[in-house]
């Protein structure tokens, strides 16, 4: 009884010194070459600019040219209006053949023309105020014409105030934008900056590490040592983990001082979600690894299958609720998407259990079955 | 002359064997980017279809299930569910089960009735403040139509100010027509780039490189030698995407072709070009893959692909003149849509050109370099 428990003791132990030792020589490796340290803390780096600086959605200082044509005063009025908005920058011409010339150089994006019979319909109670966008980029054509219909508004509305007969209403829209009342395109941008660097360092890094094995022949030189196949595929992934969490503690330091995006959850969900998320994209690394044996293959598919998805299927960017049914039910089995739900509520929203928990249990689970299957399938190109 | 371009033909085939005999190679090369556009097409948009919202409506009223009938009747929401309690808004917007609640207040009709105004309430889930502030946009209009006509049938006077709206070149305002023809040269670049970067550092890693070395090749031609199957493989996934856009999504192509493949072919240029210049770094293929991916993420994040270039600091706009995937996506765009020429395209192309131009030679010597 004693002996047998002591033999166990010494074989954990043995166990233990191996899959340490392995992870050293990981270390090393992932230290000496600059690529990996490249992946890992540069690339993050350059996320972090690039998506705190670079990426916007807001629209703001639209150019637009403002053609008047009615040198009334309502109508003068309504173009400073146009030139006072935040929104825009405004250009005041005369001619709507300027204002042409000058969308389809693309120096404007949009066209106000304010018509010759502007202030004498506006008496018989029918103006209107043509707007005119440059539809090739779509989602910021529909936002200049928002905005140019609430500075149509606001000029409405002012007049009213000065009592003049014009007709504001009868309904009001009163809008607010829960979670992010600045309507800061950043505070959801960055959140989704965390899910590439995660998924890049996490499927990426350890598909290619695990893949150069294989095509070297190392891994298999590995089989006929005393460590087991678990062994070897804990020693790959502790390192990658942890290089996974420095990655993840530079985005949320970035995120939370850089950009001063709230973390109205609590920091600890927030790691939890992102180690579950980070144990998937481990188990996808090295399942595709195993599974091709190439890294040339192994590059692409885990770019197909990992990268890719998360920045397009994921919820991040564009909002899987206004996708067709199909394409929504693929993105169940993408863990990326539940990783997003997890980190777009902890950041914005607080700790709604609602959310996190069904999340967090589908990833739990994913994790369980790539890991799992990764020790399998490995075991199973031994014989 | 004639030997060279012989040694050049042969490489390329040996090239193209390397990559295509190995049908897992073959298949990641040519079938993904036309599922991919597919999916993508589907995806890519920030247009709203059927987005959940629910209405908390106090009044019950026939002007206000007017204005509900409204916001069901466009294409743009569903309703998921009628709230009656103000806490209830709370936990369906928390638990992300709708994107946007309507309130409306008890008195509502009973103060269009009396001419007086009255307020709705759409507050909208922010964790995507570009789909909140879209919806809420969808919602000014329907609320704005609805006025109209009430006032018209109500005969409340006062003067109104329309604004009517129209759009050029895409006058329904889908994304779609933006995103699929970018898609052309994003997913033509992600993988001809990789390709490209990792040919000569498989060969490396596999000491084949030095034999290619000692053989009568030159520097040069080894470059074209790889060069050109990554040309040709990216000519056929372009065409691929471009039979997807044009046969499935049945996307309107004002240009001509022939200016699109003009256009392309200084893209994929300068796309291959910077491959080799990556590969000739790279000592592994690890380093080529990862390399590519440290130059490919800024390049399809600062490309206008998902977010308009001109929104951008003044500063990251100028770093944007090296991407080359900028000027393939504004290529493309303005060839579909506006129906541009390459008199009209001069400023994209010639940008592209230098690009190619600069990472070739400095990709040969680099070449050159090492062998000496």
């Amino acid at each position: 009884m004693n002996a047998t428990s002591r033999s166990r003791q010494r074989r954990f132990a043995a166990k233990q010194r191996r899959v340490w030792s392995l992870v050293r020589k990981e270390t090393q490796q992932i230290v000496r070459d600059p690529s990996s340290i490249a992946v890992g803390v540069v690339l993050p780096v350059i996320l972090i600019l690039v998506f705190g600086y670079g990426l916007s959605l807001d629209v703001k200082n639209v150019p637009v040219a403002v053609v008047l044509e009615d040198p009334s005063p309502d109508a003068v009025e309504l173009a400073a209006g146009f030139q006072l908005s935040p929104y825009f920058e405004a250009r005041l011409l005369t001619s709507m053949s300027r204002a042409r010339e000058l969308m389809l150089a693309r120096q404007v994006d949009g066209i106000v023309r304010i018509r010759p019979d502007f202030a004498r319909r506006l008496s018989q109670g029918d103006a209107e105020v043509q707007v005119l966008v440059h539809g090739t980029d779509a989602n910021k054509a529909r936002i200049i014409q928002i905005y140019a219909q609430g500075a149509v508004g606001q000029w409405t509305a002012r007049r009213a105030a000065e009592g003049k007969d014009v007709a504001a209403g009868p309904v009001i829209v009163r809008d607010r934008i829960w979670f992010n009342e600045a309507n800061d395109s950043h505070h959801f941008l960055v959140p989704g900056l965390v899910v590439l660097v995660m998924t890049l360092i996490g499927a990426l890094l350890t598909a290619m590490v695990m893949a150069r094995e294989w095509e070297r022949g190392t891994l298999e030189s590995l089989f006929v040592t005393p460590v087991r196949i678990d062994e070897v595929l804990l020693g790959k992934t502790i390192p990658y983990f942890a290089l996974g969490m420095v990655g993840l503690s530079l985005c949320l330091l970035a995120a939370r001082f850089l950009f001063q995006i709230p973390v109205r959850g609590s920091v600890w969900v927030l790691a939890g979600g992102s180690m579950l998320y980070l144990l998937v994209a481990l188990g996808i690394g090295l399942l595709i690894s195993t599974a091709t044996k190439s890294q040339f293959v192994a590059s692409q598919v885990t770019m197909l299958v990992s990268f890719l998805p998360a920045f397009m299927l994921s919820g991040f960017l564009f909002d899987l609720r206004s996708m067709p049914a199909v394409v929504r039910a693929i993105t169940t089995i993408l863990p990326a998407r539940y990783y997003v739900a997890i980190l777009q509520t902890v950041f914005l929203a607080g700790d709604v259990w609602g959310v996190i928990v069904p999340n967090a249990a589908v990833l739990a689970v994913m994790a369980a079955v790539v890991l799992l299957l990764s020790r399998a399938i490995t075991r199973k190109k031994l014989d | 002359m004639l030997e060279s371009i012989g040694r050049i033909l042969g490489l390329t085939w040996k090239e193209l064997l390397a990559v295509l005999k190995d049908p897992r190679g073959r298949f990641t090369l040519l079938v993904p980017p036309v599922f991919q556009c597919l999916i993508y097409g589907y995806v890519a948009t920030y247009d709203l279809n059927d987005v959940p919202y629910a209405v908390l409506d106090r009044d019950r009223s026939a002007a206000s299930r007017d204005l509900v009938a409204r916001l069901d009747g466009s294409r743009a929401f569903h309703r998921l569910a009628d709230l009656y309690r103000t806490e209830d808004l709370k936990t369906a917007i928390d638990e992300r089960r709708v994107l946007l609640v309507i309130g409306i207040d008890s008195d509502f009709e009973r103060r269009l009735l009396l001419g007086q105004s009255a307020d709705v309430q759409a507050i909208a889930d922010g964790r995507n403040s570009n789909t909140a502030g879209t919806a809420l946009g969808y919602v000014g209009a329907v609320v704005t139509a609805f006025n109209a006509d009430w006032r018209a049938a109500h005969g409340q006077g006062g003067s109104q100010v329309r604004v009517a709206s129209r759009a050029w070149y895409n006058p329904n305002l889908e994304t779609r027509w933006h995103m699929i023809p970018s898609l052309i040269g994003t997913l033509t670049l992600l993988q001809t780039l990789l390709l490209t970067a990792m040919s000569v550092a498989r060969e490396r890693e596999e000491g084949t490189f030095d034999q290619l070395l000692v053989t009568p090749f030159r520097p040069v031609e080894i470059m074209a030698g790889k060069a050109l199957p990554s040309l040709l493989i990216g000519f056929v996934q372009a065409t691929n995407i471009l039979l997807v856009a044009q046969l499935w999504f049945q996307i309107p192509f004002a240009g001509s072709f022939l200016t699109l493949y003009t256009g392309l072919s200084l893209f994929l240029l300068a796309a291959v070009g910077i491959g080799l210049l990556v590969s000739s770094i790279a000592a592994t293929m690890q380093q080529a893959m990862l390399y590519s991916f440290l130059v490919m993420m800024p390049f399809a994040l600062l490309s206008g692909l998902a977010t308009p270039v001109s929104s951008m600091p003044e500063v990251l706009q100028e770093c944007t003149r090296v991407n080359p995937l900028r000027y393939a996506i504004d290529i493309a765009e303005r060839v579909y849509l506006e129906g541009a020429g390459l008199d009209l395209l001069v400023p994209d192309l010639w940008p592209l050109a230098l690009i190619a131009i600069v990472t070739l030679a400095t990709a040969s010597w680099l070449f050159r370099h090492r062998v000496t």
